[in-house]
């Protein structure tokens, strides 16, 4: 026995590889991931290998003291030892992880690959590759797409991904059509599959071949689990191509809401095979199952959505928890669900949807960051793996290829498929006003790719009732690569070439806001006034409801009586402010267009601009409001002659020529945030309103709703006021400290506009000056913008 | 169902039918909601529109009302409101929510948008100038949130300010500060709602309607 193991030759390569000369980025990027793959594929057969070792060396080693008796042989003290079993388990989940993350990282450096190929087939590629290398080492590939591992860990981050972030009016719009397709549409693929291959396997009466063996009730659990199409891969292809709100609703609400079917199939089916037959009872309890399964999942996530709603509303002590809840509400809702074998990913849908509008008014905006990003990255990486996996099992089997049974599965899934969505929307749209097209048509048939679920359903079935198990593993996975490799890159040509109408830039303007609410109340009032209670009735009737009773319940505080059309429009002020403040000179604001039309253009002529009842400022002694003005005038006058004479266009050479490239940058950064100060400055006329009403809550430009409090001003100005002193809590966002923060980087530029009187940055000292100061700044940004008629001269380059 | 009662005769459905597009059991029943809103006599009036109990809760009743009695809707060209409506003009102003056709061209398509959109230009339009103005913006804003408990007047105002700068952002780009941007005229406003597919959104379902889910 000994401690020897084979010296890592991975790393060795990597040592050597490092001090060669460096090759250019893309070629970088291509060794990388050669590397990284060599080396996981070597270190997993390494811990699967050196655990024996371990133990044996251990056991011998008892053995050997026991034996001494009492004279013990004194060994050295050991200074260093390797002890890899003790952490085996997490050491090699985060090397998978790891290998996960760098697969990914690895993919987008290599620039013109991940345009070609979608990820999902890299990945699976990549799986393929590191399953090969494992079994290269003789070892035993670990059982990775283990259904247990598969349904609990790695599927609920992306269903509640999508779930919390699933757009609600399109997906209640198309309701109808997505439980049809959803439905209808995975009974017939089931039965039309399963049925039709149990012919086929009977009808080659001369050569008696296992297909023989294959009865029914096996065939049509076939044809259930192979017949669902998969979120998981809908999601990784659509999400590359771009298509258009409705027929990405259409594929992905399906893919979600056909759950319930799959599951009451394959159970009724898996209970029954062995039996052989099923009766007109069981059928009936299938379908009385089908809508316990649906509606159950439904309710239970919906509980456990009412109930993080609920809890949000006390969190305003505890910010830095509440992500927490939000995840962990979610997922008892989806174990809960599938404790009872109902739907589990109903059921996490459903716990995502409900809670979302209300924990979002509940919580900082911090913590809505934090939850957006912690979903979107665990969704992430659970995909990634899935497919990685799914590349590793396929390597591993155990497989049993069968020619016909494989071919006949393809094809009959592709021909049930079309024939189900073309038959389907014909009656479809008897009942739409939006009709499908052919082309929407095709989308959707070409989009329903299979994935993961199909493969794990297919792996928890118990060998000793199918005994052609293998057979069905290798046909899923078959099916599995050929709609994820062939439809899904071939997909995104054919959008192209077809034409289909992309997504549309989600600017969401506050003139689209307002009418789509003016449309709403038009609609349910014609609809009252025909005297059909029709879809807008009783969506009015709900959401009546819902503002009545249930958001006094859910939402804390004042928020809860805030008008749809006013937190909206609160979300666009604060989100304008923080991505100019954050971007300093890349993002473009959403609506604000770069024009130079400000407040005054529109303001009624005949009342004389300085008139104080027309404005938000109304309350100014005079000589004080012209103060303020003068100092915007002087400083923005300036920014509004260098924008004239600064043309973009005569920015030559490379940016990032040295020394002359980063002053020009900087010139431009600066530029831009001038001009978005001022577009700002024009757009957000923050009123001042009188203190702690709700809207001042939210029209406070910080993160935290309640974080701040106001006090009156001494010197009798009504104004916005960020007290400094307050309890607030330390990492909110302080625009005053953002905008401090700019200047101090462009300090050195000397072209500071909007400048408060320099000071410190250091820490806040609530006080006259700072508050003034602050009075200023924040006056800035609701004053309607200087008045043209001074004409400064002023160099651009110093 | 509504086509067998007592009904002015099939030709004069025919006419209808021909210029507003309905089809002759939709206009049955139409007739028959027009007949119970208006306790079987000839003409409508606003009263009898403010009776309706669900109405009463819609925070834009007063324009939806306004709009059935606004010639402009009339489809004949004409201007200024009237005091009382027959179901002539009943049926032309609930034409203008008819879901589309399904064949139809992109001339027709655009069309139909137009129509639409003249509709709600016309509501909003209060003062019958042509051009939506602030004032009349902000009034539509107020009504919006009027459902709300608390009416924050500034607010409103803001909200509103802040839309038709956009709007003006959109039509006119570039603006001296001493131009003045007189209002929303109908052309602005199909440049804004652009994006907007207000075919698809803008429709009642009228085949649905029977007279066993007539309501008071």
């Amino acid at each position: 026995c000994h401690y020897s193991r084979p010296s890592p030759s991975p790393s060795t390569l990597l040592l050597l590889l490092l001090p060669s000369t460096k090759p250019p980025l893309p070629e970088r990027g291509l060794l990388l991931l050669m590397v990284l793959v060599f080396l996981e594929g070597s270190v997993l057969p390494l811990g699967a290998a050196s655990s024996p070792d371990v133990t044996h060396q251990a056991n011998s080693d008892n053995h050997i003291v026991k034996e001494a008796g009492h004279n013990f042989t004194k060994k050295p003290f050991p200074v260093l030892s390797l002890d890899y079993h003790h952490i085996q388990a997490p050491f090699e989940i985060s090397l998978w992880v790891l290998l996960a993350s760098l697969m990914k990282l690895g993919f987008h450096l290599i620039p013109r690959l991940s345009g070609i190929v979608p990820e999902s087939c890299l990945l699976i590629v990549v799986g393929l590759l590191v399953g090969g290398l494992i079994k290269l080492a003789g070892e035993q590939v670990p059982p990775v797409l283990d259904s247990r591992l598969f349904f609990l860990c790695l599927l609920p981050p992306i269903i509640l991904d999508a779930g919390y972030f699933l757009p609600i009016r399109p997906f209640m719009e198309n309701l109808g059509t997505i439980l049809m397709f959803a439905v209808v549409g995975t009974l017939w693929n089931a039965f039309f599959v399963g049925g039709l291959l149990y012919a086929v396997c009977q009808i080659q009466p001369g050569n008696p071949s296992i297909l023989h063996q294959l009865e029914l009730l096996p065939c049509l659990l076939f044809g259930s689990i192979i017949s669902a199409v998969d979120p998981v891969a809908v999601l990784a292809v659509f999400e590359e191509i771009h298509i258009n709100e409705l027929l990405h609703i259409l594929v992905f609400g399906e893919s979600l809401l056909n759950d319930a079917v799959t599951v009451v199939l394959y159970h009724l089916f898996e209970e029954y095979a062995g039996v052989g037959s099923v009766t007109v009872m069981d059928v009936f309890l299938g379908i009385i199952s089908f809508l316990v399964v649906a509606v159950g999942g439904v309710l239970v996530g919906a509980i456990y959505g009412i109930l993080a709603a609920f809890t949000s509303r006390f969190t305003s002590h505890t910010r830095v928890i509440e992500p927490l809840f939000v995840f962990v509400y979610s997922y008892m809702a989806y174990l809960s669900a599938e404790m009872f074998h109902l739907s589990g990913i109903m059921s996490l849908i459903a716990c995502g949807a409900v809670m979302r509008p209300y924990v979002e008014a509940n919580i900082s905006h911090k913590s809505h960051t934090t939850i957006k990003y912690f979903l979107k990255m665990w969704s992430s990486v659970s995909e990634t793996l899935i497919f990685i996996f799914l590349g590793v099992a396929t390597v591993e089997g155990p497989h049993n290829w069968n020619w016909t049974f494989v071919t006949v599965t393809v094809i009959l899934c592709l021909v049930a498929r079309v024939i189900g969505v073309v038959g389907l929307t014909y009656v479809i749209n008897k009942f739409r006003i939006v009709k499908l097209t052919t082309k929407d048509q095709f989308i959707v048939a070409y989009g329903g790719l299979r994935g993961a679920i199909a493969f794990s359903l297919g792996f928890l079935l118990n060998k000793d009732h199918f005994p052609l198990r293998d057979m069905f593993l290798t046909a899923i996975i078959t099916v599995i690569f050929f709609t994820v490799f062939v439809q899904g890159m071939t997909i995104k040509p054919l959008v192209e070439l077809l034409a289909v109408k992309k997504k549309q830039e989600a600017k969401r303007s506050i003139n689209e806001e307002i009418h789509t609410q003016f449309l709403d109340h038009l609609l349910t009032g014609i609809e009252d006034i025909c005297g059909h209670y029709g879809h807008h009735h009783w969506k009015d009737k709900l959401n009546r409801f819902n503002k009545k009773y249930v958001k006094k319940c859910l939402i804390a505080g004042e928020r809860s009586k805030e008008p749809q059309l006013i937190a909206f429009y609160h979300k666009m002020e604060m989100k304008q402010a923080i991505e100019l403040v954050e971007s300093g000179g890349g993002v473009k604001l959403p609506s604000a267009m770069p024009s130079a039309v400000s407040m005054q253009n529109i303001q009624p002529k005949k009342l004389p601009p300085a008139k104080p009842a027309e404005r938000a400022l109304s309350n100014l002694p005079k000589g004080r409001e012209e103060e303020i003005r003068k100092i915007l005038r002087s400083n923005l006058q300036r920014t509004r002659q260098r924008l004239r004479s600064y043309n973009r266009h005569t920015l030559l050479a490379d940016p990032y020529e040295d020394g002359l490239g980063d002053l020009l940058i900087k010139k431009q950064k600066m530029i831009e945030l001038e001009r978005k100060i001022k577009d700002m400055n024009n757009y957000l006329t923050v009123p001042a309103a009188p203190p702690d009403s709700p809207t001042m809550c939210r029209a406070r430009l910080a993160s935290d709703p309640q974080a701040y409090s106001m006090k009156p001003e001494p010197d009798s100005v009504p104004t916005i006021q960020v007290d400094l002193a307050s309890p607030q809590s330390p990492d909110s966002v302080n625009l005053m400290d953002e905008f401090r923060r700019a200047e101090q980087q462009h300090e050195e530029d000397q072209g500071l506009m909007m400048k408060p009187p320099s000071g410190e940055s250091g820490p806040k000292k609530p006080g006259e000056e700072d508050g003034s100061r602050e009075h200023k700044l924040m006056r800035c940004l609701s004053d309607p913008g200087p008045s043209a008629d001074e004409d400064e001269d002023e160099p651009f380059l110093p | 169902m509504g086509a067998l009662q007592s009904s002015p005769g099939q030709h004069e459905y025919g006419d209808l039918a021909e210029k507003t597009g309905f089809s002759f059991r939709q206009i049955g029943v139409l007739h028959t909601r027009f007949k119970q809103l208006s306790h079987n006599e000839e003409t409508l009036q606003r009263d009898h529109f403010n009776e309706i109990p669900d109405l009463a809760c819609n925070p834009i009743r007063a324009q939806i009302v306004g709009a059935f009695f606004d010639r402009r809707n009339f489809r004949e060209n004409g201007e200024g409101t009237v005091q009382e409506i027959g179901f002539e003009e009943f049926l032309v102003v609930m034409s203008h929510f008819r879901p589309p056709s399904l064949h139809m061209t992109q001339e027709q398509r655009e069309s139909v948008r137009r129509e639409k959109l003249r509709f709600l230009f016309n509501m909003h339009d209060t003062d019958n100038d042509g051009t939506i103005t602030l004032e009349e913006y902000r009034h539509l804003v107020e009504e919006l949130l009027s459902l709300s408990e608390t009416l924050e007047k500034n607010t409103a105002k803001s909200i509103a300010d802040a839309a038709m700068l956009e709007v003006a952002s959109i039509s006119m780009g570039h603006m001296e500060p001493d131009e003045f941007y007189e209002g929303i005229t109908f052309e602005h406003f199909l440049k804004l709602l652009n994006g907007f597919e207000i075919e698809s959104r803008m429709n009642i379902r009228f085949l649905r309607m029977d007279t066993t889910t007539l309501c008071k």
